[in-house]
């Protein structure tokens, strides 16, 4: 059966008359961009830097969950695999190999690419929700290896990691220089997901989303282009993780979980999905919203599956996609 | 004959085949969750993610019916699951008799203001006298207390089955007339995710309720006890688990096959709008469809609280190894899922018995194996 909405439609009128910007940006997400680059500079004074950190953390990882479901119409349940992973990783190279962060955080990155290959090959051979489900069996698997294989410390996680020396100059032991250094992480890849998707390669990801029969008479080879948006995917999201990690200075099974991938599912969702903006307001939503509500216990469950409600039922755009509507600008 | 069999398999006998013994009730469970899964799919082309949360549901429903002369909290539960039914009859009065929308909202918050001062009074800050007369209002709360007086001792086993299926499933009805059925012009994905969020919400309500310790549920008196097979000791609920699943599997099964009612299910899921076309009422029949695929699932929850204990969680864990049953068997067809929920039960079993450090993983690296070859699944259509 066709479905007749698209999950990422971008509302007609939306898109166009504005003046062509510089790298791709237009002229209201220049505006965007300044202020969320501004408000990188100014949030450490004002509020405390490891909150921060932790959300830059989530919100690159939900930048990176965007970048498959926003642009190439791919719903992963999986993600946190490659979240997770990714923190084992630098956990483990920070840790027992004692390698620098820049390193542990590359190696990161590395290994969630090298098993979104694996991850993406089988998923890509199906579509829609089996595509999902299946995505989130194979999470569900990495899951269990993390449970099991000696390295992950199984229940106790990896604990205590150093955050080590930047270049093997720089302590990053103080949260300020951390900060900066997250920072950077956090706009490097935002960046990066913002140049992929204006790329000659990101307008093929968009054809798929939008058609993909259509790409395919066109000559695409739509396998291979969702794969490596797979890939690009999955190693930023590692990347994400391994810089978690090291903030923290402890990589658990909490990251590997099912519930992982359902928490970035809800930040893309709240944000809005398909908006370059969108995925950092819904991670500074949903990790604000668990760190003031800490103290309601099991409701933040039943709040977080109000909003998934509420966001499919009322509000399929977003917060970031309605201010676009509103605005009429695309953000 | 059976040091033979231990000499050839090279396990002890008892280890192999209680491993067996379990793997099959494991695969009891996955091909009467895959099969509601499948139903569900057909007519509604949702993955219904809410499957896990309603499977705990029926185990909670048999114990609340069991505890409601005793613990008020369990006479309390089956009070709010009687409030679904009368939401379903106000829907199907106000739609029968074309009521207007206003004099629709009017019956629906009459509903509401039944129970809900029972809600206001875990607000905090209420005042004693307050809460006095919102318990004194609350219809769950008049309910619970005239089924304690009925039911000193609860309502057994027996008892449950069939009154979880229908609480569990006319939850189902409800919540598919509330939200789901606003979602089939839109992507199948929306389904996914609002289904996923229904069951979150679920699950952390009765994690609120009841604690995530789990809580007992005794094996009726009729099924305890053993039969000594001559090489091993099978636990009588055990067996009678696998033999009521596949009757409940193979009856499905006759109905959507062999019936008329079944037929109109097959040809709806082939070509919906033509059915409507001969005059069958289609939206209420994916209405139903939804109720029964999740009144399954609450069967299997009874099923299974005399097994594993009775706890918010035991419903997601399930859940996902048996969204990969459903890839491997593929949604096309109804007797492909009860044959690979059982033969994957299996094969869990005999894993845990040859290589138990696998005996998580098996089943998805079953699936990756089964996509690299078949990736419509074992009794998929491309």
């Amino acid at each position: 059966m066709a479905s007749e909405t698209t999950l990422t439609a971008i509302p007609t009128g939306v898109v166009g008359k504005q003046a062509p910007g510089i790298w791709g940006f237009n002229g209201s997400q220049l505006i965007a961009l300044l202020v969320l680059v501004a408000a990188l500079a100014l949030a450490p004074f004002f509020l405390y830097p490891v909150f921060v950190m932790k959300l830059l953390c989530f919100a690159l990882f939900a930048c990176a969950f965007n970048l498959l479901i926003g642009y190439v119409g791919l719903m992963s349940f999986g993600h946190a695999a490659y979240f997770g992973m990714g923190g084992y990783i630098a956990g483990h190279a920070a840790k027992v190999m004692g390698l620098t962060p820049e390193i542990s955080i590359i190696a990161g990155g590395l290994v969630g690419a090298g098993l979104g290959v694996i991850g993406g090959w089988l998923a890509i051979r199906r579509q829609g929700i089996y595509f999902a489900m299946i995505t989130m069996a194979l999470a569900q698997m990495v899951y269990f290896f993390c449970v099991q294989a000696p390295f992950t410390g199984g229940e106790d996680g990896i604990q205590a990691i150093p955050r080590g020396k930047l270049f093997g100059v720089i302590s990053l032991e103080s949260d300020m220089a951390m900060y900066w250094v997250v920072a950077v992480v956090f706009l490097f890849g935002f960046m990066a997901i913002h140049r992929i998707i204006h790329s000659p390669f990101g307008q093929v990801m968009k054809a798929i989303r939008e058609n993909e029969p259509r790409a395919t008479s066109l000559g695409y080879r739509t396998d291979d282009y969702k794969l490596v948006a797979f890939i690009l995917s999955c190693g930023l999201a590692g990347v994400a993780g391994a810089t978690k990690t090291l903030v923290f200075g402890i990589a658990t099974l909490t990251d590997v979980h099912f519930s992982m991938s359902g928490e970035v599912v809800l930040m893309t969702l709240v944000g809005g999905l398909g908006t370059i903006f969108g995925p950092v307001v819904g991670a500074a939503v949903v990790v604000g919203m668990q760190n003031y509500l800490a103290e309601l216990g099991a409701w933040v469950t039943v709040i977080q599956g109000g909003i998934f409600v509420a966001c499919v039922l009322a509000f399929r755009r977003g917060i970031i996609g309605e201010l676009g509507n509103w605005f009429k600008v695309k953000l | 004959m059976l040091d033979l069999i231990e000499a050839y398999l090279g396990v002890p006998a008892p280890l192999l085949f209680g491993q067996l013994l379990l793997g099959l009730i494991n695969g009891a469970f996955y091909a009467m969750l895959s099969l509601g899964l499948a139903v569900i799919f057909g007519l509604l082309n949702i993955i219904n993610f809410t499957h896990g949360a309603q499977f705990m549901m029926g185990a909670f429903a048999a114990w609340m019916l069991l505890a409601m002369g005793t613990n008020n909290d369990a006479g309390l539960g089956i009070g709010y699951l009687l409030m679904f039914p009368l939401f379903w009859l106000v829907d199907a009065m106000t739609l029968k008799y074309q009521v207007s929308r206003q004099m629709r909202a009017l019956a629906f918050g009459v509903v509401l203001l039944l129970f809900l001062p029972g809600l206001m009074v875990s607000l905090p800050g209420i005042g004693p006298l307050a809460s006095v007369i919102a318990t004194t209002l609350d219809l769950p709360t008049r309910i619970a207390a005239v089924l304690a007086w009925v039911f000193p001792n609860g309502l057994g086993y027996w008892a449950a089955l069939p009154l979880c299926a229908l609480l569990v499933g006319v939850n189902g009805v409800v919540l598919e007339r509330v939200f789901i059925s606003r979602l089939y012009k839109l992507d199948h994905l929306y389904g996914l995710l609002l289904t996923l969020g229904l069951g979150l919400i679920i699950e952390g309500i009765y994690r609120n309720k009841f604690g995530s310790s789990g809580l007992p549920y005794r094996i009726p008196a009729e099924l305890q006890g053993a039969w000594d097979l001559g090489f091993m000791f099978m636990p009588i609920y055990r067996g009678w688990v696998v033999v009521a699943a596949l009757i409940f599997c193979l009856a499905t099964w006759l109905i959507i096959e062999k019936t008329r009612l079944g037929a109109y299910l097959r040809a709806a899921t082939e070509r919906a709008e033509l059915v409507q076309a001969f005059g069958i009422n289609v939206p209420r029949m994916i209405t139903l469809t939804y109720g029964a695929g999740v009144a399954l699932a609450a069967v299997a929850g009874v099923l299974a609280a005399p097994i594993y204990s009775v706890n918010p969680q035991m419903g997601s864990n399930l859940i996902i190894v048996v969204f990969a049953v459903v890839v491997i068997g593929g949604m096309g067809s109804i007797l492909g899922s009860i044959v690979t929920g059982f033969g994957l039960g299996i094969v869990e079993g005999l894993t845990k018995v040859y290589y138990p450090e696998a005996s998580a993983t098996v089943i998805f690296v079953i699936m990756a194996i089964v996509l690299l070859a078949r990736p419509a699944g074992l009794f998929g259509r491309a």
